[in-house]
């Protein structure tokens, strides 16, 4: 083969491979869509969307998925709430405070909680932060309140990372400006380098809420699985995810058809959050 | 007046001895020019004024400097009151990512000012001072990163006079502007050394010739030439000062 042919040929594996991925996205979409659009027609967008009741197995059933729409806001806006303080901060600790030594041993530990199975987690908050909520409140311990501390951990990674790496790209002149003011290293961290590395903590918090609300498995152990509105923290919920997971072994027709109608409202749900992402990424350049 | 009194100072980067017995006097209300090639030192005699060398791992000093005779460096000095009273202007204009107010109001803030019209009044003065009132008065809000080289440059020039200091330390401050930046830059140190006592590093020796009163010339950490800055640049005692100047290296 000549040089040039086979420059062809591997532009055509690039572009195959790049396609690929695109395909997968597309046929994602069709799949969700097409399964879930006819039956929101049918059941009516605002009963679907907006009913309070979830019983399949009534007679007629009935599809209302606010519950689990509340129960996936719940819980992620528990999950920020507990997870974004830490995370913020563990990142400024990392980037500014931290010496060398703990740092090569706390990095590589932050680095090994992303690749944690979620599953991993979800068994840990069952065995561990259960029955410490069970014993505080009452009840089962299964509920908001246990699935927004997991959650609050489950993106701690994502946090830290992101913010860790926008506030070390924040420039050394910054730093240096405020202290030539007489200004002392926490003043400057918190008055200058925080606010100059916003956008990528923004970032990194969006991250997070998508992380937050995809999250399935370690979810389904410790949040009750209640298909019902959130009363209380301490009340156990379903979530978007969980909902889909529990009933889609044995659901068929309009009930099957309703789960895949519930995936949609969760992409478009990620689809926001996406896209709210890539807004405030745009900004930041400018 | 003496501002500074720097007495057998000597400065180590880890084992790298960067500055060899200096010994010198700055003073009050004159402009101080230090020149000399790069890597000459001139830039990390300029830092240990106002301790910013502090930040530099493995930055050793013997030595004395004076500020009004008491000793920067002693274990009890404040470093942060040490450096509200020596401002600094760096070489690449710094201003930090946030309004035009903001920046100038930091070093005050930072220092406990919070009554809002003490505040305004203290940004107004600083940016007249500067001589960058007319161009910004209308756009205070605007962020400071907006606004060109030469402008965010005075813009921290009045953030180093918001705080009142009384010496600026200033490292290169033209190095990065175009120039007419630059003459306004120079113009405005001429009219601060009336209430300051200015010390600048410069690269540039028509720079030095213009604008400073004292000239000191630095070689490999050594303090070779320390004179009227017409003396230096018409008469130099020394040969090495006198090919420096004339372009023979550097």
């Amino acid at each position: 083969m000549s040089s040039k042919s086979f420059e062809y040929f591997m532009k055509g594996v690039f572009l195959i491979s790049a396609v690929i991925s695109v395909v997968a996205i597309i046929l994602i979409c069709l799949f969700i869509f097409t399964g879930g659009i006819p039956f929101i027609q049918e059941y009516g967008l605002k009963h679907f969307l907006l009913g309070t009741e979830w019983k399949p197995s009534n007679t007629p059933p009935s599809f209302g998925i606010l519950p689990m729409i509340m129960g996936s806001i719940y819980v992620t806006i528990g999950a920020i709430i507990i997870g974004v303080p830490i995370g913020v901060l563990t990142a400024v600790y990392l980037s500014k405070f931290c010496n060398n030594k703990l740092y090569k041993l706390l990095k590589p530990g932050i680095n090994l909680m992303a690749g944690i199975p979620s599953i991993v987690y979800g068994f840990f908050a069952l065995v561990v932060i259960v029955p410490i909520i069970r014993d505080i409140f009452g009840g089962t311990g299964m509920n908001i309140l246990t699935a927004s501390i997991l959650l609050g951990i489950i993106i701690l990674p994502t946090v830290i990372s992101m913010s860790e790496a926008s506030l070390k790209a924040v420039p050394e002149g910054y730093y240096k400006g405020s202290i030539a003011l007489g200004a002392t290293h926490e003043r400057t961290i918190m008055s200058v380098i925080l606010p100059a590395a916003k956008s990528g903590v923004l970032s990194s918090i969006i991250l997070g809420i998508g992380r937050a609300i995809g999250e399935t498995m370690a979810v389904i152990l410790v949040a009750g699985n209640q298909a019902r509105m959130p009363a209380r923290i301490t009340k156990g919920i379903r979530t978007l995810t969980t909902n889909i997971v529990i009933e889609m072994a044995y659901a068929a027709d309009e009930h099957r058809e309703a789960l895949i109608a519930t995936a949609a409202v969760l992409f478009i749900f990620i689809l926001i959050i996406n896209g709210t992402f890539l807004i405030v990424r745009r900004r930041s350049k400018n | 007046m003496n501002k500074f009194v720097i007495k057998n100072m000597n400065l180590y980067y880890d084992d790298f001895h960067a500055l060899k017995n200096i010994n010198m006097n700055i003073h009050e209300k004159k402009i101080t020019a230090l020149i000399g090639p790069s890597g000459c030192g001139k830039s990390t005699l300029l830092k240990s004024l106002n301790r910013m060398n502090d930040l530099v791992e493995k930055c050793t000093i013997k030595g004395d400097i004076l500020l009004d005779s008491e000793d920067i460096y002693a274990e009890n000095s404040d470093v942060n009151l040490l450096r509200k009273r020596v401002g600094m202007v760096f070489q690449k204009p710094n201003p930090f990512p946030m309004s035009i107010y903001d920046n100038i109001a930091y070093g005050p803030r930072t220092h406990g000012v919070k009554n809002k019209s003490k505040l305004d009044e203290i940004v107004e003065k600083s940016l007249k001072s500067a001589a960058i009132w007319d161009e910004v008065k209308n756009d205070l809000k605007k962020n400071a990163l907006r606004i060109s080289g030469g402008q965010q440059q005075r813009i921290c020039i009045a953030r180093a006079l918001a705080i009142e200091p009384e010496v600026l330390l200033m490292d290169e401050p033209t190095s990065a502007l175009d120039p007419i930046s630059t003459t306004k830059i120079e113009e405005l140190i001429q009219e601060l050394k009336k209430d300051y006592t200015i010390v600048i590093v410069t690269h540039n020796m028509q720079q030095a010739t213009r604008i400073s009163d004292k000239t000191a010339f630095l070689l490999n950490g050594e303090l070779i030439e320390y004179d009227k800055t017409v003396n230096i640049f018409s008469v130099p005692k020394d040969k090495r000062t006198e090919d420096y100047i004339t372009g023979r290296f550097g």
